[in-house]
């Protein structure tokens, strides 16, 4: 595992995604528990080779941006008993997210 | 790892090292010397930097801003993967998990604890911090938010824990000492004076 290059990325700090519905076979890096869930990008960490590709032992490249993205717990568990303006901050790659 | 499984996978790595050793591709000598590497390295060395920034509130920037240079100031080399340092304030509590696998800070808090890798922490920590932090004997303040940063990817994680009330005579190494591996997870808080 590398440092990060820096590459074009889509979304800027603030900007509202929603993570995709999906459920690929394989090697993936995104949890279940965020799928189809909105957040906000909490911070661009760099692009790095894909994941579910070097799990493969393929090259991963080009490089994927990652984004850091903030959803609120309420909103991953509608029923989250706990205080309502805590949230979880996961680490997801561009491709899996889009503009909500 | 179940303890009847656990003799598959030893002895799987034993002959994997072995067949490593026979063709050649690493020494006995690697391996020990990277297992020596391994236990050399200890939560000690996030506490002397979170030690550090509890004095000097100008190096404190420096650790948020970029703690792969700030831990080199220190002369501790963190290695190439990308490091983020998460600050506990009054109204937010940070604690640290991994739900895919084990992903672990390692380069400044040594080998995980066995909890840390467990299914029921990874499962149960991002949603229901509260009770988990309270089953490990820490209980939040009322209000206070919590932020639980999942670890699932290219970056690693350490908190930076508040200072401990009455502590204002302690010097840096002092304070070090107040550092646990716990308070640097978020799943504790640094000792009281």
């Amino acid at each position: 595992m590398a440092e990060a290059a820096v590459a074009a990325h889509r979304f800027a700090v603030g900007d509202r995604v929603r993570v995709r519905r999906a459920y690929p076979p394989g090697h993936v890096r995104t949890p279940w528990y965020c799928r189809g869930h909105a957040g906000v990008i909490e911070r661009y960490c760099g692009a790095f080779p894909n994941p579910e590709e070097l799990a493969y032992n393929r090259p991963g490249l080009p490089p994927v941006p990652l984004y850091r993205v903030r959803f609120s717990s309420k909103e991953l568990w509608p029923d989250y008993a706990e205080n309502p303006a805590d949230v979880v901050e996961i680490e997801i790659y561009e491709h899996w997210l889009e503009q909500a | 790892m179940s303890a009847e499984t656990a003799g598959y996978y030893r002895r799987m790595q034993a002959a994997v090292e072995e067949l490593l050793v026979l063709r050649g591709v690493v020494t006995r000598e690697d391996i020990d010397a990277q297992v020596a590497a391994m236990d050399a390295r200890t939560y000690h060395r996030g506490a002397q930097l979170v030690a550090r920034a509890w004095v000097d509130p100008a190096y404190q920037a420096r650790l948020l801003a970029d703690p792969k240079a700030a831990a080199a100031e220190l002369g501790i080399d963190t290695g190439p993967i990308p490091l983020v340092v998460i600050e506990n304030t009054p109204g937010t509590h940070n604690v640290i998990v991994c739900t895919l696998c084990s992903c672990y800070p390692r380069m400044l808090l040594g080998v995980p604890p066995q909890w840390y890798k467990s299914r029921e922490y990874r499962s149960r920590v991002v949603r229901e911090p509260r009770t988990v932090l309270a089953e490990f004997g820490t209980t939040l303040p009322e209000g206070i938010d919590v932020r639980v940063h999942d670890s699932t990817a290219d970056m690693r994680y350490m908190i930076l824990p508040m200072r401990p009330a009455g502590t204002d005579h302690l010097g840096e190494a002092e304070l070090a000492t107040l550092v646990t591996r716990d308070s640097l997870i978020g799943v504790g808080l640094p000792a009281a004076p």
